[in-house]
């Protein structure tokens, strides 16, 4: 363990500034950093920390908006520029190594490690235990900094060393409270995420800007860097001809929870497939072609297969489909789809080997045209879109790209009835688009529904049990599932959610009292509590003992109606596995 | 039942007459831990016992310290109206704070604990071994229960409600602050704020926290009722008006309303709205809590002591043992050892109020 230093203020280095000064202090990375014009004045940090506060508490909506709104008003423009890029999924990454920051804490404060450790069991949150357990903000007039300033600094820490970047942190978490303290820490550890959604934040800045939300939301979508654009670039209209990658905003649909034939007449609506990989765009621009994910992540290269069809779509084409794998099938589509687990092989791999372009190829299955010949068409109806997109795939003819296919159907019936083959397909289900739809921007209600078959279930028992994240902190709310093999137990999967605050506090409750063992934050449990465990698919794994891995498992119910010798069984797991597993 | 009140009565008036002298050498603990509760055999009696007894001394009104069943209480005045509003009518007996009595020849006296009005810590003296038992307690002097005392002694009985050094509160005057800033904001927007707090307690405490407003204070019915049996004890509180299914719909426009625990997510709170809901808990330290209880704001504001409260406390009784009781025990027990005082957890039934917060799972232990 690191030496405990009683007194802060050696750790520490010396306060910053020279008191009344007002040029910019010199940084401890180097040269000063000069703070960008417009910088909305000395509260830009505390102003921004405030705001993150507020929002992962509130319970409205409007507030929240208001909120937002409010800062776009006050806050300088390059820190307004950094938060539209956090709200919009831009995460920095992480910009220090976390076991790093628990150390320093230890250092400044003279705790024993296994007390931060408890502490940070309670808490459930890295950022927000240390910014507890430092000792009280010292105020300097002047030393608060605005968010970009910290942005730019984090920036060039990589090639920093350790003590730099030591002396600057410390020195940074004197003087804040503990909400910036908390904030400060999330960018550092690179968990920064908000309760907010892009949407809220695209509505609070159209109100700040007097521009219509889906333009703002096409305009700050796609490829650029905050720390080097400017607020008035960014939103500007010329910008976004300037960035050829430039996705469209996805247009994404709601679960259909209530009966099929509410949406009125059958015709009047296409039905397809929702297939089980990740949606994504095809742009072909300027001799070039990009490859969006839904999370706006530039996926260009990591799938090679598409490299072919560069020079083959159409100049200003826009594809919005399913990235997925596929084999050739001898069926009337010419293709089958694979279970996710292939494409996951693919996923969050920088290089890709040869092997594994044999073993999990991937394909497009092309679901709309966004834009042809540079012109937007997302404002045509679905009908018209689909008959240009159909005319490019037979002009493009690869086996790389395939048109998803639609269903033909008269009665809502006959599609209850086609919807029961969805998982035979490796299909999550069904969409259903009116026919005469826009292609329109975000979640919206009306003219897209995603139509989910019914998950798999399982009924098993709870041995592990374990505190949670965030708003469960403090509470037994993450737990570990077993099913029975002969007379044993054999876990199976973790799930974190499901259950109603009441029931979480039962369960909790029921741990506290029934607890066996404690390893390090974990208890196992007495095997009593039953769940139904909900999930979405089922792959073979060598990591896990049961020799299976699933797909999105959930609580689905609290199954207080049956006892332990009631849960099914491994055999009955392997069964699912053979049916719908990924079969290597 | 009469016999055992009588018996019970001679034992107290010991100090009108001499008193009993110490046994020698049957080298026991003063106080022991039992399935019922804290015990001390030398004397017959049960500190804050959770199953029903023949003499119990009890630290404080909270229900999860003083359980109903029992044969004869003894507490301090201002605890005895409490019990009656919350446990009916019983054999109880009162007495000040650093007022002697022997019961069967065992020293015991109560000493403020700061935690809310009529709290005690109970000193046990016997064999010239000093025990003291803290019940529940808080260092910061909130102007109504009485300052914490630390007394000397040989081995303390403590609480750790909040032994974690991430629980370390902010001046009350800074909450108070806060929370009056929140209710002005509220005020402005025409919303009416709803101070969610123990009606035991933490209620009275934010009558004292809004006071500088100026504003009528409306209040539920179990906060109503617990003002009425307090004021009946001579306590100086600002006044509270009662909401009844009466009162009018217009007159709560923007109020300044506190209710307890349980009214929080009711349908009893929808003739207020708009309003924005605040809790006011040491729990709300952690945004984790204030997330789950969903509420608009949380207030960290506690009866407890905090982190550095529980050490100055624990070190000002000069204990060379120290037993942890109900809150995060193995912790703080474990840092009291690592710094060189003997100590030890003990498993206690205290620490659940639920009947008070059925809706925030406060489940380490009470608000």
């Amino acid at each position: 363990m690191i030496e405990q230093v009683k007194n802060i203020e050696q750790v520490l280095s010396p306060p910053l500034g020279d008191g009344g000064t007002k040029q910019a202090p010199s940084s401890p990375l180097g040269p000063p950093v000069p703070e960008r014009t417009g910088d909305g004045g000395t509260a830009g940090f505390s102003l921004f920390s405030s705001l993150v506060t507020f929002l992962g508490t509130s319970t409205k909506t409007t507030d929240k908006l208001n909120a937002l709104a409010d800062y776009f008003v006050h806050a300088g423009d390059a820190d307004k520029v950094w938060v539209i890029a956090l709200f919009s999924g831009r995460r920095p990454k992480r910009m220090i190594n976390s076991s790093l920051l628990p150390l320093w804490c230890i250092e400044i404060t003279g705790l024993p490690a296994w007390l931060f450790e408890e502490s940070y069991h309670t808490v459930g949150d890295l950022a927000e235990t240390i910014a507890l357990l430092l000792p009280p903000q010292i105020k300097v007039p002047g030393a608060e900094r605005s968010l970009s300033y910290y942005m730019a600094q984090f920036a060039i820490f990589e090639k920093q060393d350790e003590a730099v970047k030591h002396a600057f942190i410390t020195q940074a978490w004197q003087h804040m409270g503990k909400d910036e303290r908390f904030v400060f820490n999330k960018l550092l550890t690179g968990g920064f995420r908000i309760g907010v959604s892009q949407k809220l934040m695209v509505n609070a800045l159209a109100k700040s800007v007097n521009i219509s939300p889906s333009v703002i939301a096409h305009r700050i979508s796609g490829n650029w860097d905050p720390s080097t654009i400017s607020f008035i670039e960014l939103l500007s209209e010329h910008a976004h001809t300037v960035d050829v990658s430039k996705p469209y905003p996805f247009y994404l649909a709601y679960a259909l929870e209530e009966d099929v034939s509410a949406l009125g007449e059958p015709h009047e609506w296409q039905a397809e497939w929702k297939w089980d990989g990740i949606r994504g765009q095809i742009i072909q621009r300027n001799n070039e072609l990009f490859i969006w994910s839904r999370g706006e992540e530039l996926m260009t290269g990591k799938f090679p297969e598409y490299d072919i069809l560069q020079g083959l779509l159409p100049e200003g084409t826009v594809v919005d489909g399913e990235i997925i794998s596929i084999a050739k099938a001898n069926n009337a589509w010419g293709f089958a789809p694979m279970p996710f687990a292939f494409l996951q092989t693919r996923i969050g791999r920088k290089n890709v080997t040869k092997k594994q372009l044999q073993e999990a190829p991937v394909g497009f299955i092309a679901y709309d045209l966004l834009e042809f010949n540079y012109e937007d068409w997302r404002p045509r109806p679905l009908t018209e879109r689909r008959a240009k997109l159909e005319e490019i795939y037979a002009q493009v003819n690869q086996s790389v790209f395939r048109l998803s296919p639609v269903i033909q159907y008269n009665t809502w019936d006959e599609l209850i009835e086609l919807r029961r083959q969805s998982r035979d397909l490796f299909a999550e289900g069904l969409m259903l688009k009116r026919k005469s739809s826009e292609y329109q921007v975000g979640r919206k209600v009306g003219d897209w529904w995603k139509w989910k078959i019914d998950p798999f279930t399982i009924d098993a028992v709870m041995i592990y049990a374990q505190k949670g994240h965030g708003r469960r902190s403090n509470l037994y709310t993450d737990y570990t599932f077993a099913v029975r093999d002969g007379d044993k137990l054999v876990s199976f999967a973790k799930a974190y959610s499901g259950l109603t605050d009441k029931e979480f506090a039962q369960v909790d409750n029921f741990v506290k009292r029934n607890s066996i063992e404690k390893f390090g934050p974990v208890r196992t449990v007495k095997p009593e509590l039953v769940f139904e465990i909900a999930f979405e698919g089922i792959a073979a794994s060598s990591r896990h003992k049961s020799g299976v891995a699933l797909r999105f498992p959930r609580i689905s119910r609290w199954r207080t109606d049956k006892k332990t010798d009631e849960i099914n069984t491994l055999d009955d797991l392997k069964k699912m596995l053979q049916l719908y597993g990924n079969k290597t | 039942m009469v016999e055992q009140a009588e018996n019970t009565q001679q034992a107290l008036s010991s100090p009108l007459g001499p008193p009993v002298p110490e046994r020698t050498g049957d080298g026991g603990a003063v106080i022991t831990f039992t399935d019922k509760g804290l015990y001390c055999p030398a004397g017959n009696f049960y500190i804050d016992p959770w199953k029903p007894v023949d003499k119990a001394v009890i630290t404080h009104a909270h229900s999860d310290h003083a359980k109903f069943g029992s044969r004869y209480y003894l507490c301090h005045h201002l605890t005895k109206p409490l019990l009656q509003a919350r446990l009916g009518n019983n054999n109880y007996e009162s007495i000040g704070w650093n007022e002697i009595v022997y019961i069967n020849g065992v020293k015991v006296s109560l000493h403020p604990a700061g935690h809310i009005i009529g709290s005690s810590q109970i000193r046990v003296e016997y064999n010239n071994e000093v025990w003291v038992v803290s019940g529940d307690y808080k260092t910061e002097d909130d102007g109504i229960s009485g300052a914490f005392e630390p007394i000397k002694c040989n081995v303390f009985i403590t609480e750790s409600t909040f032994g974690l050094p991430i629980y370390n509160w902010l001046p009350q005057q800074t909450i108070y602050n806060n929370i009056c800033n929140w209710v002005t904001g509220n005020t402005q927007q025409n919303q009416a704020s709803i101070l969610i707090a123990y009606s035991l307690g933490k209620a009275q405490r934010l009558l004292k926290a809004v006071e500088p407003l100026q504003q009528k204070i409306w209040v539920h019915g179990a906060i109503y009722n617990m003002h009425q049996a307090i004021v009946s004890t001579g306590v100086q509180l600002p006044e509270v008006t009662y909401i009844t299914p009466a009162t009018p719909k217009e007159d709560l426009k923007g109020a300044l309303i506190i209710a307890p625990p349980g009214a929080q997510g009711s349908t009893w709170m929808k003739k207020f709205l708009p309003y924005e809901v605040g809790v006011c808990s040491g729990w709300m330290q952690v945004r984790g809590n204030v997330r789950r209880s969903n509420v608009d704001a949380g207030f960290a504001l506690s009866d407890h002591a905090d982190w550095k409260g529980l050490l100055t406390a624990v070190k000002a009784t000069g204990a060379e043992k120290v037993y942890v009781t109900h809150g995060f025990q193995s912790a703080f027990s474990r840092y009291l050892n690592d710094n060189g005082i003997w100590s030890a957890e003990v498993k206690t039934e205290y620490g659940t109020e639920e009947e008070e917060a059925p809706e925030i799972p406060t489940t380490e232990g009470d608000l």
